[in-house]
């Protein structure tokens, strides 16, 4: 009776997900309600969760709740510690959630709110989740080693070389790309940029507090912090109404370039607990409430979708927001909250040497990435509340808006420059027109959700509050990406300089740590440059790099993950994670090929560069120089991906055709019981 | 679930320095307790930012 039962519920949410998809994909003409965009997200992640991670967590790596984890057996009270799954499933997800599952979204909306929403839902559940749920069942099983390790250990050392550039290399782009939407989102923003800057004296003084004045005593440092920032916010609005004050925080975005490079810098040297703890602490705390309220706002508004299921941007390639086709350019634009690489390193990091239960890994890896993708579904719906008009004229650059004015305008996406000063206003900004980058348009409409919230339930809308609170929440924990970016990539050039200069690995050499945080920050400080003066907006050649940097980490990932399934003696399982890493290399490659040799000097590289002329444009020598880098690194990420897949694929056929013995680093078995 | 049980489900979920856990496992695992609560903390916050936040 009871199997009757669960075989019932479960046929029912399967049902209720595909009328959802149904409803979504044939309903034309009218405004869709988000609701049917939850409802198929949420029916779609349950069927997948009680399913296919059950089959991977039981089939493919046959977890044990008998067996002891790394956090039992090497249980210290600091990095390995046995933690509830709920608690673990909370820390993980702060850890993988970041700006990616806000903006990529946001930005593939151009395409029309379905392609993207497809993507983040079928992707996850198909391929970011089991990625990251893997990969944490690989680390758990080899006392939480990290992906380059593993890489050495199972593929080969070439392999796990390759894999430690490729981090470093996605580091440097992942860094630049994040601080273009902060830059984009303050620049002549004087509220927006005097609350940011309040971050830091506010850290430091947590910092101080929770590691001297008080030893421990986060929750007062974090709750103190809250509260000034809450101050900073309200008190932001005083400051650009100032005569003073207001054109002193008003900055071009040339000026916050240097400004945020000097500040990662500072952040990579200074100690930890001064800075970028504190960041951390107050932007985790920020980051999980917020989306809290913005999914309960959202389930009690259920705002309607004013974006259509697809524009005309799908097929013809030529969106104003950025250049290419749905194939592949919305699956490289929307990575985080479908599929990230990135979260690899957090799967084969801190988590796997917390994990109390084998068992617990599918909650925590598969699920985790679920929640993460279902910020992204939030994103998309806060983005398509938006009138399109609205939408791409704050995603637009005025150059690519002239060249799309007229195919705009023919969908019928057009707007008034009387609208836009309102909303302006409304926003307490100057202006709203080519915000690129995504950040201003997400908290717009997250604006408007909140302030449907509060007005819903009896307050006031306050729309110019929410929206620069949605802009700080956004820029803190993208800071918090840069600063903690920053010093990772610090330690890891320290690291590789180390093997001809042992002297450089010493990570308290003064010398050593100025000089790799100096070329960390110059390195994603010039593609940020070179982003903020590109007169197409940055994000049109900088975001398609990231999307194909961490696709091609989850390609590493995956390979990684394949290799070790095989060797266990599960081939024939391997097609769970061989599936979705034939599909990122089929989209990475085309992406790639593309944004090097289209002939469309809007899409590639080495066309744009060769429209540019130098005796007309003082600029195009630069120009130039910075496509043909673009190109270069893009090029890059598809040898890397060669690489690796080949160097993988070899292995699996030496081991397949037992030329090879089926070797594992796997831990061996301890049971518990035994501890 | 107490008070004192919430404070420590949000320590864990942020990542926050833990005391208790330290003496607890001092204690469950028979070994001195090396660090006082300042030491502790100091030496957890000075060992963070080694891993990266995700994007």
């Amino acid at each position: 009776m009871r199997r009757l039962g669960s075989v019932l519920l479960w046929i029912a949410v399967s049902a209720a997900g595909a009328v959802a998809f149904g409803v979504l994909a044939l309903v034309r003409g009218e405004p869709v309600s988000a609701a049917w965009l939850v409802i198929a997200a949420v029916c779609t992640y349950a069927v997948g969760y009680r399913f296919y991670a059950r089959f991977i967590a039981r089939k493919v790596f046959a977890l044990d709740q008998r067996r002891a984890t790394p956090a039992e057996r090497f249980e210290n009270g600091r990095d390995f510690v046995p933690t509830g799954k709920w608690v673990l499933f909370g820390h993980h997800f702060a850890a993988i959630a970041g700006a990616g599952p806000l903006v990529g979204p946001v930005l593939a909306a151009q395409f029309g709110f379905l392609p993207g929403t497809i993507w983040l839902i079928i992707g996850v559940v198909l391929g970011g989740a089991v990625q990251d749920f893997t990969i944490l069942c690989c680390s758990l099983r080899r006392n939480g080693k990290s992906l380059g390790q593993m890489a050495k250990e199972e593929v080969n050392p070439a392999a796990g070389v390759t894999a430690m550039l490729a981090v470093l290399f996605i580091m440097v782009i992942l860094l630049a790309v994040l601080a273009l939407i902060v830059v984009n989102a303050l620049k002549a923003s004087p509220w927006g940029l005097f609350t940011i800057a309040c971050t830091i004296p506010i850290a430091l003084l947590m910092g101080w507090w929770m590691r001297s004045w008080r030893p421990g005593a986060v929750g007062e440092a974090s709750l103190a912090g809250a509260v000034l920032l809450i101050a900073a916010l309200v008190g932001g609005g005083w400051v650009a109404a100032h005569p003073v004050l207001g054109p002193a925080f008003t900055r071009s975005g040339p000026a916050l370039t240097w400004m945020l490079i000097a500040y990662g810098f500072l952040a990579s040297v200074l100690p930890v607990w001064m800075l970028l703890t504190p960041r951390d602490y107050l932007s985790t705390f920020l980051k999980i409430t917020t989306i809290l309220v913005l999914a309960v706002a959202i389930l009690v508004i259920l705002p309607p979708l004013r974006m259509p299921a697809l524009t005309t941007f799908a097929t013809a390639g030529e969106g104003p927001v950025f250049a290419g086709k749905l194939f592949p350019f919305a699956f490289i634009t929307i990575a985080c909250g479908a599929i990230s690489g990135f979260h690899a390193l957090v799967a084969s990091g801190t988590t796997p040497k917390m994990i109390r239960r084998e068992t617990d890994a599918p909650l925590i890896g598969y699920g985790g990435m679920l929640m993460e993708s279902f910020v992204g579904v939030m994103a998309m719906i806060a983005a398509c509340t938006l009138e399109p008009g609205i939408y791409f004229a704050m995603n637009t650059t005025p150059a690519a808006l002239a060249g799309a004015s007229q195919a705009l305008a023919q969908a019928g996406f057009t707007v008034t420059p009387e609208t836009m000063h309102a909303l302006a206003q409304q926003m307490g900004e100057t202006t709203l027109l080519a915000r690129t980058g995504g950040a201003p348009s997400l908290a717009v409409g997250m604006a408007q959700i909140f302030a449907g919230f509060t007005s819903a339930i009896g307050g006031k809308e306050l729309s110019s509050l929410w929206y620069h609170f949605a802009i700080m929440f956004e820029a803190l924990f993208i800071l918090t990406t840069i600063d903690a970016g920053t010093r990772v990539g610090r330690f890891m050039l320290q690291e590789i300089v180390s093997h001809v200069w042992p002297r450089f690995g010493e990570t308290s050499w003064y010398p050593s740590v100025l000089l790799s945080s100096a070329a960390i920050a110059a390195g994603w400080g010039y593609f940020l440059y070179q982003g903020v003066v590109d007169p197409l907006g940055g994000i049109n050649s900088l975001w398609p790099l990231f999307g194909i940097s961490n696709q091609l980490l989850a390609a590493v990932a995956l390979c990684v993950a394949t290799t070790v399934i095989i060797k266990m003696g599960r081939a024939r399982y391997a097609w769970v994670t061989v599936a979705p890493l034939a599909w990122l290399v089929a989209v990475t490659m085309t992406a790639g090929v593309q944004k090097v040799f289209s002939a469309d000097p809007k899409l590639g590289f080495l066309a744009h560069a060769r429209t540019l002329d130098p005796l007309t444009n003082p600029s195009a020598a630069r120009m130039i120089f910075n496509d043909r880098l673009d190109a270069g690194v893009a090029l890059l990420f598809i040898a890397i991906v060669g690489i690796l897949v080949l160097a993988s694929v070899r292995e699996w056929w030496l081991v397949l055709s037992r030329r090879k013995p089926a070797e594992t680093k796997e831990a061996p078995f301890v049971a518990v019981a035994a501890l | 679930m107490t008070l004192r049980g919430i404070l420590r489900v949000i320590r864990r979920i942020l990542g926050a320095p833990d005391y208790a856990a330290y003496l607890e496992h001092c204690r469950a695992a028979g070994h001195e307790v090396r660090l006082t609560e300042r030491e502790y903390v100091r030496e957890f916050l000075d060992n963070k930012g080694k891993a990266p936040r995700c994007c």
